[in-house]
């Protein structure tokens, strides 16, 4: 679906991603998890374009049909619905939408009035609005409550069956929870990937051992 | 207008000669401003948005023509509108719309240039929800003056003030014609100068009274909208 073929992308004196290389196919969702700065941001942003590669190049099966919701997403200064409907989808689609995140209540509220919960959700709803065929998450539920992150979770696995969810996250728990496959990065690099499974009750590497358990990656 | 009436007296008896002046200069003032806008905040979102050799000479130069010399550009519309100049065939010089064509110059620059800045920093804000969201060039200015909005009443404030203010231009390219091109600003300096201070002290307060009034009342409907926008 989506191929990082040695995919290196430099910002002044460092290296965001460092020749990195990693195929993520359809099905259940794909977790990146690392330490902060290990590249889980940069390699959303690059598989939404918003970075140039450079070095190496990411490979789309077929024309990318993507969207992402941000950690920190930026809602337009108009309602709720009026952030779904930007995307440019009729009424119906607008409720459903709104009702699929939990707020057909606050259709007509100003977005930028919402609780960080509820605009994480109305975000969520504005990206699958673009119907996309992949969806990224820059760690959806970074700083929420319990009940905004398992709403958020529960929209995932709502979708995920026919839309290819790739988030990163820095919550082993939910990594546990949603994860298909578990992508660890260290560096730039890819440290590990494999089945969640797999991953969490025999990891094979000494970095994947340490990040379960809690400790540091130097 | 009566010589000997006091200043007090002639706003408050509305006196139609003065109130001719105000309502004249409000129209001259309002379009100008309203010309501006048109042209000067997509002007200012354009280059907001866009990235150019010389982009920065651009901006400098923007911003320095906020601080445009009304006379100066009173005599270049004069020049343009004269018989003998090249829009001399419209036979608008001495007349209102030279006015609204003088101040519309003046003002231009200053809502160009603060919406510039004003959706620039927007832009810094939105760039990555936009670009991911393949929001087109033109879109992008649209959804970005729109939420900008509030923001941008502002640069409009800062330009009614500039063409309220001014005196230079409009008396070159309107001549100050009693009871057809005559404003406050100009009404003021002509009565001034002829001694009739409580007529000019009268258009004074009239002057600042407006002013103040339309920043009032801007400021209750950005502060309503914003509310009820977020």
């Amino acid at each position: 679906m989506i191929c990082f073929e040695e995919v290196t992308i430099a910002a002044g004196s460092g290296t965001l991603l460092d020749a990195l290389s990693l195929s993520i196919g359809a099905g259940a969702p794909t977790v990146l998890i690392g330490p902060n700065g290990a590249g889980k941001t940069s390699l959303l942003r690059a598989a939404m374009g918003l970075l140039e590669p450079t070095r190496g190049r990411i490979a789309w099966d077929g024309e990318p049909r993507r969207a992402i919701v941000f950690q920190r997403p930026v809602m337009l200064r108009r309602s709720a619905a009026a952030n779904i409907r930007f995307a440019q989808v009729g009424a119906d689609r607008t409720t459903e939408l709104l009702a699929l995140v939990g707020l057909a209540h606050a259709a007509d509220r100003p977005a930028r009035r919402l609780s960080a919960g509820e605009q994480q959700r109305l975000a969520l709803a504005r990206a699958l609005a673009r119907d996309p065929a992949v969806l990224f998450l820059d760690e959806p539920t970074a700083s929420l409550d319990p009940a905004s992150t398992k709403a958020i979770e529960d929209v995932i696995r709502r979708v995920s069956g026919r839309i290819k969810v790739v988030l990163s996250t820095h919550d082993l728990g939910e990594a546990r929870r949603l994860a298909g496959d578990v992508v660890l990065l260290h560096r730039g690099k890819v440290v590990e990937a494999a089945a969640a499974s797999c991953f969490f009750d025999s990891p094979r590497t000494d970095e994947a051992r340490k990040f379960i358990a809690g400790e540091l990656l130097v | 207008m009566p010589d000997n009436a006091s200043a007090l007296d002639l706003v408050l008896m509305g006196d139609p000669a003065l109130f001719a002046i105000v309502r004249l200069a409000l129209i001259v003032s309002l379009s100008a401003v309203l010309a501006a806008a048109v042209v000067g905040v997509p002007l200012g979102a354009a280059i907001a948005l866009s990235s150019f050799r010389g982009r920065d000479a651009v901006i400098v130069l923007l911003n320095a023509m906020m601080g445009l010399p009304p006379v100066v550009i009173g005599l270049l519309v004069y020049l343009a509108l004269s018989r003998a100049g090249p829009l001399g065939s419209w036979g608008i010089l001495f007349t209102p719309q030279a006015m609204v064509i003088a101040q519309t110059i003046l003002v231009t620059p200053i809502i160009a240039a603060l919406a510039r800045q004003t959706i620039e920093d927007l832009w810094v804000e939105y760039r990555d929800e936009l670009t991911a969201m393949e929001v087109g060039p033109a879109r992008r200015i649209a959804t970005l003056v729109w939420d900008a909005r509030f923001s941008l009443i502002t640069a409009l404030l800062a330009g009614f003030g500039r063409a309220a203010a001014e005196v230079g231009a409009v008396i070159i390219v309107g001549g100050n014609i009693d009871g057809f091109t005559r404003t406050m600003t100009t009404a003021i300096a002509l009565e001034t100068s002829k001694g009739n201070l409580p007529l000019a002290i009268g258009l004074g307060m009239v002057l600042i009274t407006i002013v103040i009034a339309v920043n009032a009342l801007a400021w209750m409907v950005r502060r309503t909208a914003e509310r009820q926008a977020g």
